[in-house]
């Protein structure tokens, strides 16, 4: 497809003004999306004082002292005795990697099922996959939560991270799409060679996935991350809290949570999936723009 | 081996590969909501057991007044935000499919909000609407302020408090921004020539021919915007709670009273009802989208 040189014709023709107003508009989108963002870290940046108070500037007063503010700020929120962060972040830590890991290995299971092997009741059960991309949480967060007391979970982290080595819905419809992409003849050299499909799956359809599994593991760690909902119900237990929870209780805890302090809070949170985003390099971009299409 | 053992080895070996999701399915999702469906129907105060009433919990909600309240609140939100954000990300997204210098870092910058956790999102709005201090409310008041505008108390006043939680989820379209984007990509330019040539104007060309060539990206955003809607919950439960001067109610939708029922007045038989009330409701207008979307919608072969 000669796409660069024919868009010339329909996409190409703007003229100055129209290129003037594109890049315009484009740029005050930017500043929209950006600044609670720019503006969160500036305000982790300054004292408290300065923090509340009616101004425009994204400096402290002195700006030398933008690193005293910092290690101000940001040890007072890390430090803080009621709401302890470090335990958060590992308790987010210990569910987003178990459940990564379970995520991705068990989607990828059940996705090669789907692609791969030929089985009586195959397409009936791909459409209940399909289906049940529909059902709103809400739905089952009560029966959820008395099943997991009565088997004696709550007040652990289990009802958090034991469900994702169940696999999901859409990652199962993901990864199948991907090892249906894979040549079959690959598998046949395989089995000639006298693998099962074990060895098929990790020898042939892992190796060759890597990209799309990594995909399901990333967007997955961001899942989990941000989730709210299922944290709020399933963790009864202060020292059990995740990031998120804890963010909300620093904000509510009694007495006035100043400004400062609270963006700083918010900055640690989020700053981890921005840092994995840039290292990703956009990696999360192009995989919604190639599963979004496909829906 | 005969066929048929074969056969039986070939259904063995597929049920056991896809064994882990149907175990999930089976102990995770269907199980809880069969429980949920038998739990509707009774008066469940959690400490003791279950007592069938029969439909009493779904009668209830017909004179619940707080139940209707919630469920238009609910319905408000959607209706609003819905449209808004399709227009707003096709809007975008048209902008960037062209010959745009810098797009990815365009994208970057349109796609990055969606990755704030809902907590994060949160309390960086709350900090930007303070009525006092806050970033939006000083720049309305600094360049209105001589024409006598001021700016409201935005989460305080019930008024406003719906217009902010619209702008917050507005916020992170960037995903659906993403995805139109990649589905203008796809439409051929020959076709867009043939009908430049054929006399069409821009708005002609982008009425008749590209929106019936993404029409099925669109239904796919509108139907998982619309079952993202009515499950709102953790930016107005945050956000209300922090603003102890506001009117509780104004932030009150549909998912947190289902909430509050379930997990603090102890009425697990009526927030199930609730969590059915809501399934259907959000399957069936799924079911509306698809089929009244059949004669808009453009499926390629």
């Amino acid at each position: 497809m000669a796409r660069e040189g024919s868009s010339t014709v329909i996409r190409g023709e703007r003229g100055l003004i129209s290129r003037v107003f594109v890049y315009s508009t484009l740029i005050a989108i930017t500043i929209a999306f950006l600044m609670p963002l720019v503006w969160m870290i500036a305000t982790s940046l300054k004292t408290q004082s300065e923090a509340s108070r009616a101004t425009f500037s994204l400096l402290p007063d002195q700006p030398t002292r933008i690193f005293q503010n910092a290690a101000d700020n940001y040890s007072a929120v890390w430090n803080d005795p009621v709401v302890r962060f470090p335990l958060y972040l590992r308790n987010t830590l210990i569910i987003a990697g178990l459940s990564v890991v379970g995520m991705t290995l068990s989607s990828a299971i059940v996705a090669y099922g789907f692609a791969r092997l030929d089985w009586r009741g195959k397409k009936p059960l791909f459409a209940i996959v399909l289906a049940t991309m529909m059902i709103p949480f809400p739905v089952i967060m009560g029966p959820m939560f008395l099943l997991f007391s009565w088997i004696g979970w709550i007040g652990s982290l289990k009802p958090l991270w034991v469900p994702a080595f169940f696999a999901n819905a859409f990652n199962v419809f993901m990864l199948r799409q991907f090892f249906m992409g894979i040549p079959k003849d690959l598998d046949e050299a395989a089995r000639i060679d006298g693998c099962g499909n074990w060895g098929i799956f990790w020898r042939i359809i892992v190796p060759l996935s890597k990209p799309a599994l990594a995909v399901v593991a990333l967007f997955h760690f961001v899942f989990v991350w941000n989730d709210f909902l299922a944290p709020l119900i399933f963790l009864r237990n202060q020292d059990q809290f995740t990031l998120a929870l804890g963010l909300q209780l620093y904000q509510s805890k009694a007495g006035q949570t100043p400004w400062n302090h609270l963006m700083a809070a918010s900055t640690l949170v989020i700053a981890p999936v921005l840092v994995l985003f840039i290292l990703t390099q956009g990696a999360l971009v192009k995989s919604v723009a190639t599963t979004g299409i496909k829906g | 081996m005969s066929a048929r053992d074969a056969q039986l080895k070939r259904d063995v070996a597929g049920w056991l590969w896809v064994s882990p999701w149907v175990f999930g399915f089976l102990a995770f999702l269907l199980g809880p909501m069969l429980v949920s469906l038998y739990y509707s129907f009774t008066d469940y105060p959690l400490l003791e057991p279950p007592i069938w009433t029969g439909l009493d919990n779904y009668r209830r909600m017909l004179s619940d007044e707080t139940f209707r309240a919630v469920l238009w609140r609910t319905a408000k939100f959607a209706i609003i935000f819905i449209p808004l954000a399709t227009v707003f990300s096709l809007a975008i997204a048209g902008l960037l499919n062209g010959k745009v210098k810098a797009g990815g870092f365009f994208q970057a910058a349109v796609f990055i909000p969606t990755l704030v956790p809902m907590a994060g999102s949160a309390m960086i709005w709350l900090w930007m609407l303070n009525g006092e201090y806050g970033l939006i409310n000083l720049s309305i008041n600094r360049t209105l302020g001589w024409a006598g505008v001021s700016a409201p108390n935005w989460l305080s006043d019930s008024k406003w408090a719906m217009p902010s939680i619209v702008m917050i989820s507005l916020w992170s379209i960037g995903q659906m921004v993403i995805v139109y984007l990649a589905a203008l990509k796809e439409v051929p330019d020959e076709m867009l020539e043939a009908a430049a040539i054929d006399g069409m104007g821009p708005i002609r060309r982008y009425l008749s021919v590209v929106l019936p060539l993404i029409s099925p990206v669109i239904l796919f955003n509108v139907v998982t915007l619309m079952i993202g809607a009515l499950q709102i919950f953790a930016i107005p439960y945050i956000l209300s709670a922090a603003t102890p001067g506001g009117d509780p109610r104004a932030m009150y939708f549909y998912t947190m009273y289902m909430y509050d029922n379930g997990f603090r007045y102890g009425q697990m038989g009526y927030a199930s009802a609730q969590a059915w009330v809501q399934l259907l409701i959000t399957l069936g207008l799924t079911a509306m989208l698809f089929i009244a979307s059949k004669r808009l919608v453009h499926y390629r072969a």
